[in-house]
């Protein structure tokens, strides 16, 4: 059994009301596709305001590709793609701007003369409110994914994206960005869109688990219990969510190549 | 025993003993009269000729002409340089308008020019300048067009997610990215641009080092043409400090690979 299905310590927020909240996401029958190769095919999708969802699939299943035109990396012309015009990403690697010092990385993009205030204030959300003068090659993965996260709240966003952001941190680090990250949604309530490997954190994290595969989405699970409570549920779940990512679990252990070697190994393989 | 050892040790891992006893070693053939005066001046004479050139104004007044033509060659042909690149770094029309030309006058050695340039400037201060200016283009070119482009993409792409202009992005992105290389081609023109200095003053100067080291060859005056290589050799090392102070200052945020010691 997982210890982050059961380890959550807050009070959770109600149960997921019954009539659903206007959108801030919405696509319909969004594809694309590179040369021949076809990525997303004719993709629905809908992210209500403050929803957690949880994006799972192998490489090449698309979802990097999803990502990236939710953050508008990429350009959708002539398509049903809407999303809000505020929104963050954290990407797996920190991407912080090595010349700047960490406030000034917070504070990039940011307009008018509390910039410097705002950006303090967001880092000491996330305990690093003594680091406000680092370089950010001095800081360790977990304070630099920390602060890619600041970055991003402090833009209030409406839509967060958080493109497998803990898959280069240590197991302990790991848990520790999980309780930090729910800490920070329940305050500031954005959508969020994670996208994941791993299926005990999309279970353990997210109102909404979506399975990507081959450009459509081909499961999705609502999770009512309550954070923290879902250790029970677990395990079912983990299993449906495995059969329809991979088949088997054999199939999985091919999964991740943009993972770096540093993780110690896959939780979802050692079950 | 251990005390003569780590005496012997201290002497034997001295670096600047080897330079030292070199000079003492010169000093004495010259005395013995093994090297002529003519041929090369004793260290203690080229010293003696430092103290007089320095005391009687002559040095100063060439070594500031000197320092000018370097200063404005090098001005001049740095902006062309950091322009080209950026013109030629931020945008693929630019690049193929600019890259082809620079590569090909790439091939051309800027020495080779001086005939031209003395043909089309005489033989002033324009020449001189304009040859300086001309060979200190490239490495500036060269390493700032290479570190632009060598920015990385990812950078670039979330100061996009953040919604940062296409100029904010250049700003806060590209250019202080590529900082490190365009620091390195500072490098690299000056001191080509003091090898130029060199051969340009070669020809009919009036002022400047290059002319004190033509009349004291005209007079067989081997303790001048030293004292100038000294000149030379301090010009050099000077720039060099320059730019490392310049490079600590901008790029503080690098860590230090070697510990201070």
């Amino acid at each position: 059994m997982d210890a982050r299905l059961s380890y959550f310590a807050f009070p959770d927020q109600t149960p997921v009301p019954a009539e659903p909240a206007p959108s801030v996401v919405r696509l319909r029958q969004f594809h694309r596709r590179f040369a021949e190769n076809i990525v997303i095919d004719g993709l629905d999708l809908d992210i209500a305001e403050g929803e957690f969802v949880a994006l799972l699939g192998r490489s090449g299943s698309g979802k990097t590709t999803l990502l990236r035109t939710l953050a508008g990396l990429d350009p959708a012309p002539e398509q049903d793609v809407q999303v809000p015009s505020s929104r963050a990403v954290v990407f797996q690697d920190a991407r912080l701007l090595p010349w700047k010092r960490v406030w000034r990385n917070v504070a990039l993009g940011l307009k008018g003369a509390e910039r410097r205030e705002r950006a303090e204030a967001a880092l000491r959300e996330v305990e690093l409110g003594h680091r406000l003068e680092a370089w950010p090659l001095t800081l360790s993965g977990g304070e630099a994914q920390r602060v890619a996260l600041a970055r991003a709240l402090v833009r209030e966003p409406k839509l967060l994206l958080l493109d497998e952001p803990f898959s280069a941190l240590d197991a302990l680090t790991r848990l520790r960005m999980h309780q930090l990250v729910l800490d920070l949604w329940q305050r500031h309530k954005p959508a969020v869109l994670m996208v994941t490997h791993d299926v005990d954190e999309a279970i353990a994290l997210a109102d909404r688990v979506l399975v990507l595969d081959k450009g459509r989405i081909v499961a999705e699970e609502r999770i009512t219990t309550p954070r923290g409570a879902r250790g029970d549920l677990a395990h079912g779940l983990r299993s449906r969510l495995l059969s329809v990512l991979g088949g088997d679990q054999g199939a999985l252990t091919s999964v991740p190549p943009s993972i770096p070697s540093v993780v110690p190994f896959r939780a979802e393989l050692a079950l | 025993m251990p005390q003569n050892r780590s005496f012997q040790h201290r002497i034997g891992a001295t670096r600047w003993l080897s330079p030292v006893v070199l000079l003492a070693v010169w000093e004495a053939a010259s005395r013995l009269g093994v090297i002529p005066e003519r041929t090369l001046a004793a260290p203690s004479s080229v010293i003696k000729s430092l103290v007089q050139m320095i005391t009687s104004g002559e040095l100063a007044e060439n070594l500031v002409v000197s320092f000018w033509r370097v200063a404005l060659g090098l001005t001049i042909g740095v902006s062309i340089g950091v322009v080209l690149a950026l013109v030629a770094g931020l945008s693929r029309r630019g690049e193929y308008a600019i890259d082809p030309i620079i590569q090909i006058k790439r091939t051309i050695p800027a020495l080779a020019l001086t005939p031209l340039f003395i043909v089309w400037f005489g033989i002033g201060e324009t020449p001189k300048v304009a040859l300086i200016a001309f060979a200190s283009i490239f490495p500036v070119y060269l390493n700032l067009y290479g570190g632009i482009r060598g920015v990385d993409v990812r950078l670039v792409e979330s100061a996009r997610s953040f919604g940062l202009s296409r100029l904010e992005q250049i700003w806060h992105v590209i250019l202080p990215g590529a900082l490190p290389s365009l620091l390195v081609g500072l490098r690299y023109s000056l001191s080509i641009a003091i090898l130029m200095l060199v051969v340009a003053e070669q020809v009919n100067a009036s002022a400047g080092l290059g002319y004190l080291v033509n009349n004291a060859r005209d007079f067989m005056r081997t303790d001048i043409i030293v004292v100038c290589l000294l000149v030379y050799a301090a010009l050099g090392l000077g720039a060099d400090a320059l730019v490392r102070a310049i490079e600590d200052r901008a790029l503080a945020w690098r860590p230090k690979l070697i510990a201070e010691a």
